[in-house]
């Protein structure tokens, strides 16, 4: 690959990520070239010098405990006792064993209720009103949309464990409307417990969604709706022709950093149900650290970390391909 | 031509209920929290008798000013050393760029996705290892590492839009690198480390995940990782149990609501960029 080694340099610091409150986890972005530049001597030592901190930093806790997860993953080891070396038994285990399959399926229906639900809302409310106005009003829609940001998620799942009690608000609101009926305890019931914990996801990611989205939907250039109005297209023409398009780089970086959530979800899952009833709401971090941690098969756990990885990047990287297509 | 009048409408009305939806949890809990604490409480009623005193008693028998400093003391350990090693590695790497810089980019950059749950088997017995377990620097090290290609990525994407004259002007001016990047270079990045600063102490003081599984004491946790310790100490009583988790969200929102300008741009900033 040749960079160019004279004219301007083109990037401008383009595919920035977007960060959330809840997670520091952000998209994966193609890095645009720089242009090269003639830091040779003092420059170059100065530079490599300036990175060794965060290098050292990253590679201690990030590389290194990845690489011995990577080792761990081969072995089968109690924690403390002697280890001994099986092969990939712990990999067929993963993705053969049922409990296992089983919460890696709960994390993928999550990204039902943490990505389209979200993203979904944000679209139809960014279509439906274009633009925020400026104003205290806008500010305060703003500042409220975000608090689910700020708030721990630890913290997001006992309020929504309350919310959902036999005695909680939403039993309240149903009674009211007069769907005493179909009351329960949300989280205890096996058929609604996974859509109740990822509806608290759509709580969490529903604000940040919306005002990325309307932020975006902002700045496409109004003459393409004129223009497709005056077309007599309908509000579904102009939002698949101008909406949706215009939106691409914004959808991508939300997609990935919703379904991260969803994949790795735990804090959540911890507080409001700690997996159950019986399996129903068991999801990969809650694997991970119940097998790891009560049951003591510090290999099979590691070997689950090195496939839940995989998985993330299985789904993010086409994301990623797919948002940089007809750039 | 303007969005139609019904369109706006209608679009309003969602807004609201999206708005109200957000609240209604957060409303939820408040009226949970001032119901008497010794009765299983009812969802959103009215306080007519509000009990503030379980607020009082929550924080007590939480041990909560404890834990706000436990948390604090994590916060100074991994915010500020993070903000300087990352504006190093990103002056390094946006204004400097050496030669294989890209390629220690794309090595920060890989990190991005990692789930921590993926990690936190190793960073346990790494931790023993060291020593540090059960201390806040099991916790304080790791995320040092674990922010770092965020925190890199943030400010290497300041530096790459600080116009190059800028420092190849002082360059002729006879400046050393040093001088260059502390007279010229730290002062325009002040809104990116703030931005910055912001993110990583909720990152940081919301902590859960890692707290909860390298200190087995809930008392020198981060406050959010003490919630499962409340959720012990209170399970008898969710009015208590409420009134603990509201005085937790507290500093979080506070400090939102004071930088949240800073925030939401910080927040937004990748997106609309890109």
């Amino acid at each position: 690959m040749k960079e160019a080694t004279t004219g301007p340099v083109r990037d401008t610091g383009q595919g920035e990520p977007v960060a959330t409150g809840s997670a520091p986890t952000g998209p994966v972005v193609a890095i645009p070239k720089q242009g090269k530049r003639k830091s040779v001597g003092r420059a170059g030592y100065a530079a490599w010098l300036m990175l060794l901190p965060a290098l050292a930093v990253y590679i201690g806790f990030v590389i290194f405990p990845m690489l011995m997860g990577l080792q761990y993953s081969f072995y089968d080891w109690n924690g403390v006792g002697a280890s001994t070396f099986v092969g990939i038994a712990n990999y067929t285990e993963v993705l053969t064993n049922p409990v296992l399959l089983g919460s890696i399926l709960n994390a993928i229906t999550l990204i039902i209720f943490f990505t389209l639900i979200p993203i979904g809302t944000g679209l139809m409310l960014a279509s439906l009103i274009r633009s925020m106005r400026q104003g205290p009003a806008a500010s305060a829609a703003q500042t409220i949309l975000f608090l689910p940001q700020i708030v721990p998620l630890a913290a997001a799942g006992i309020a929504w464990a309350w919310m959902y009690a036999q005695t909680g608000t939403v039993n309240q609101f149903l009674n009211a409307i007069g769907l005493g009926g179909i009351t329960r305890s949300w989280l205890a019931d096996y058929n609604t417990a996974l859509p109740a914990v990822g509806l608290i996801g759509s709580w969490v990611l529903t604000g940040l969604c919306t005002v990325l989205l309307l932020t975006g939907i902002g700045k496409i250039d109004s003459s393409l709706y004129e223009a497709v109005r005056l077309d007599g297209a309908g509000w579904w023409r102009e939002f698949f022709t101008v909406t949706l398009p215009g939106l691409k780089q914004e959808i991508a970086v939300l997609a990935t950093l919703t379904i991260i959530a969803a994949l790795s979800s735990f804090d959540i899952v911890y507080t409001s149900t700690q997996g159950g009833p019986g399996r129903a709401t068991l999801v990969p971090g809650i694997s991970i650290f119940r097998i790891g941690f009560t049951q003591s098969d510090v290999g099979l756990a590691s070997a689950f970390g090195m496939v839940l990885m995989v998985i993330v990047l299985l789904v993010v990287l086409p994301i990623q391909r797919l948002s940089k297509v007809n750039d | 031509m303007r969005t139609s009048r019904s369109e706006l409408f209608l679009g309003r009305l969602l807004l609201a209920v999206a708005i109200i939806l957000t609240l209604l949890p957060l409303i939820s809990m408040l009226s949970a929290a001032l119901q008497p604490a010794d009765r299983n409480p009812t969802g959103l009623v009215w306080p007519t008798d509000p009990q503030w005193g379980n607020f009082v008693t929550a924080f007590e028998v939480g041990n909560v000013w404890r834990l706000m400093q436990s948390s604090a003391f994590i916060v100074l350990g991994v915010v500020p050393a993070s903000l300087l090693i990352a504006t190093l590695a990103g002056y390094a790497l946006g204004t400097l760029a050496p030669k294989g810089g890209r390629a220690i980019l794309i090595f920060f950059v890989a990190g991005l996705t990692i789930p921590f749950e993926a990690l936190i088997i190793p960073l346990y017995y790494q931790s023993q290892a060291m020593g540090t377990l059960n201390t806040q620097w099991a916790v304080i090290f790791p995320l040092l590492g674990l922010f770092m290609p965020f925190s890199v990525f943030w400010m290497r994407a300041h530096f790459i839009n600080v116009p190059k004259e800028l420092s190849e002007a002082s360059r002729v001016d006879g400046a050393s690198i040093w001088q260059e990047f502390r007279q010229i270079q730290l002062p325009l990045a002040v809104p990116a480390l703030s931005a910055l600063a912001i993110l990583l102490f909720l990152w940081t003081w919301n902590q859960f995940l890692l707290p909860v599984v390298l200190i087995a004491n809930p008392l020198d946790r981060t406050v959010a990782g003490a919630l499962t310790f409340f959720q012990g100490q209170y399970s008898l009583s969710i009015p208590l149990l409420n009134a603990g988790a509201l005085l937790i969200i507290t500093p979080a929102i506070i400090v939102f609501l004071i930088f949240q300008r800073q925030f939401v741009r910080a927040l937004l900033q990748g997106a609309v960029k890109g």
